[in-house]
């Protein structure tokens, strides 16, 4: 235990020395924080809406207007004919085409019916497919709006109606950033964690400064423990920074228990750091390190949950997520912030967390070999 | 001299890389108090052999034992008595030279009270005592090769190993790092020595010359200049590394 105290002691040195490390524990949550949420949205907005309208009448007029009032869309082209629209999309200036046909107004008080023809350009697939329902939703809507006017609705509809309301719980008015913050800061954490123990003990590999602990007595659990618990300092700094960040500037205040959630990242830091370290015992560069780094965390993020719902993966894709630390971390994240799950509600996800803690840091004092 | 007097008993001891063979069969024996030189040309097999020795890499075959401890099974205890200085030099150039003395005293198990008269007196020796709270890494090489040195020996080690030490090292601080090995090995710590200055090779009590990892000769400096009918060590080099086929 005398040994860790001098080890801990030197790794600190060390980090405070290195003005980078500083710097990245204290600047990087902030600006990712502050700068992401407000760009990566999910919404889809600016979309640019090419209309060919045939019909030039009072109706198609006040349906352009309608899509146009909505915010979603923008005008770039009106067009006289479906070709040269199509241009428009070929060129990437348009995303959605609408035409209207001819006699839309007439058809749609004399017959009561008409069909309008929606173009989806779908090279940005989340652009398309949300631009078009977004436009059908609309329509949608002026079709009621003038049913309303035109026809008197009979005491009992024709056909069975069922309207649908739903009502967000956990985040009433859907807002985005309560969704990506604790997303986006346990990314973060992850991150900080990962790289910095995984390209530590590399470093001192590529420096040579290994081959003199190596030649000490020093037992190799206790090394791993000196590298482990400078990091694992670090990363709850930088997530309570976080937290702070979170509370101040998008007043998301958990609502479950702090310590719930601390609690959590205690145990969750240690495999991602565990991970880390036995990355770094398998590497000689840094650079090395860095590729199988960033290898793992882009799988780790990208099947994390925060991106793209887990629930509508692949089966096999489900199963990769369940050795995702990430997607643990997510989750708490949620539910803790989000719906205020108590520490049994998180139980299941700290002791699974917990074995890969384990097992990782097993590994990597395993692989650590001081003889070679 | 005494049976248990020797304080590295080597028996064949042989490394293999996959077909290459980087330290074949040396045997020799080192007795306490005793400066051993360890010379060959570069990729002669001296490193490897001094890893092999140090427990940093594990033999393919043969026996050995450094201060009567097994190099397969009791690395660990090897490591409890043994001091090493790298080729590269390995302190940590990002603590200073106190941080780097107080840390690797404490690696070792000194008390607190150890490694406070021990730096006192090792920065009194050294001339450091205005540098101790300088960067190592901003010290120039002859000190911190010395710096390296008396923290390799800072344990008390029975054995120190030293790896090249004095390689880029101006002449005069070269003469100063001999005079703290004399009093290493004065105070009865063992040195084994590697180095491509003949003119150090003579300061050794016994010195052994290894070619395409064969020791080829074992001897003390004035016998081998005899044997080889050579007036310097420097002439018996030539002769023996002459043959070698490997090279760097």
């Amino acid at each position: 235990m005398r040994t860790l105290r001098f080890l801990l002691r030197k790794e600190f040195r060390q980090i405070f020395r290195d003005k980078s490390i500083v710097a990245m524990i204290f600047f990087m949550p902030m600006v990712q924080l502050i700068l992401m949420p407000l760009a990566a949205d999910y919404e889809v907005r600016n979309i640019n809406l090419s209309v060919v309208d045939h019909d030039k009448s009072p109706y198609s007029q006040k349906l352009i207007a309608k899509i146009v009032a909505s915010g979603y869309f923008r005008l770039t082209g009106y067009n006289a004919s479906f070709k040269e629209a199509f241009g428009l999309i070929e060129s990437d200036k348009a995303d959605l085409i609408l035409e209207i046909p001819h006699d839309f107004e007439r058809n749609l008080i004399r017959e009561d019916h008409e069909k309008l023809f929606v173009a989806v350009n779908a090279i940005n697939g989340t652009k398309a497919s949300l631009g078009g329902s977004y436009l059908g939703s609309i329509i949608g809507d002026f079709n009621a709006d003038i049913r309303m006017q035109l026809v008197t609705p009979p005491r009992f509809s024709q056909f069975p109606v069922i309207e649908v309301v739903a009502s967000n719980w956990f985040n009433p008015v859907l807002n985005y950033k309560v969704f990506i913050v604790p997303g986006i800061l346990a990314i973060l954490v992850t991150m900080v964690g990962g790289f910095l123990s995984a390209l530590n003990i590399v470093r001192e590999k590529e420096i040579g400064t290994i081959e003199q602990i190596n030649v000490t007595p020093i037992k190799k659990h206790i090394f791993i423990l000196g590298k482990l618990i400078p990091f694992w300092v670090l990363a709850n700094i930088v997530f309570t920074i976080g937290l702070l960040v979170a509370r101040f500037v998008y007043g998301i205040v958990p609502v479950g228990s702090l310590l719930t959630l601390y609690a959590f990242i205690s145990v969750y830091l240690l495999a991602v750091l565990g991970f880390g370290l036995m990355v770094s015992t398998f590497c000689d560069t840094q650079q090395q390190a860095m590729f199988i780094m960033f290898f793992f965390m882009m799988l780790f993020i990208l099947l994390g949950g925060l991106f793209t719902s887990i629930d509508s993966m692949p089966e096999w894709a489900k199963l990769i997520t369940r050795v995702n630390p990430v997607r643990y971390m997510i989750e708490v994240m949620r539910m803790v912030i989000l719906k205020g799950s108590s520490f049994i509600d998180v139980l299941p996800h700290v002791g699974v967390v917990a074995c890969m803690a384990a097992v990782l840091n097993g590994w990597a004092v395993l692989n650590y070999k001081k003889t070679n | 001299m005494m049976q248990d007097d020797k304080v590295i008993v080597c028996d064949k001891l042989t490394k293999r890389f996959g077909d290459f063979i980087a330290t074949n069969e040396i045997t020799f024996d080192v007795h306490r108090g005793e400066i051993f030189g360890f010379l060959g040309a570069n990729g002669a097999g001296k490193t490897t052999a001094m890893r092999m020795l140090c427990g940093l890499s594990a033999p393919s075959s043969g026996k050995a034992t450094i201060a009567g401890y097994d190099v397969y099974t009791q690395t660990e205890q090897i490591k409890k008595n043994i001091g090493y200085m790298s080729q590269k030099f390995s302190l940590y150039e990002n603590l200073t030279v106190l941080e780097n003395i107080e840390f690797f005293g404490g690696i070792y198990g000194l008390s607190d009270e150890r490694i406070k008269s021990k730096t006192e007196e090792l920065l009194q020796r050294l001339g450091l005592k205005g540098e101790a709270n300088k960067l190592v890494g901003s010290l120039p090489l002859g000190w911190k090769q010395k710096l390296s040195f008396s923290v390799a020996v800072l344990h008390e080690p029975k054995i120190v190993f030293l790896d090249e030490p004095t390689g880029g090292v101006d002449p005069v601080t070269r003469r100063q790092f001999w005079d703290m090995i004399y009093e290493a090995a004065d105070s009865g710590i063992t040195v084994f020595v590697t180095t491509h200055y003949m003119d150090e090779a003579e300061y050794c009590n016994r010195i052994s010359i290894m070619v395409d990892g064969k020791m080829e000769v074992l001897d003390t400096p004035t016998n081998l200049k005899h044997s080889f009918h050579a007036r310097s060590m420097d002439e018996v080099f030539y002769q023996l590394a002459r043959g070698a086929k490997r090279g760097d």
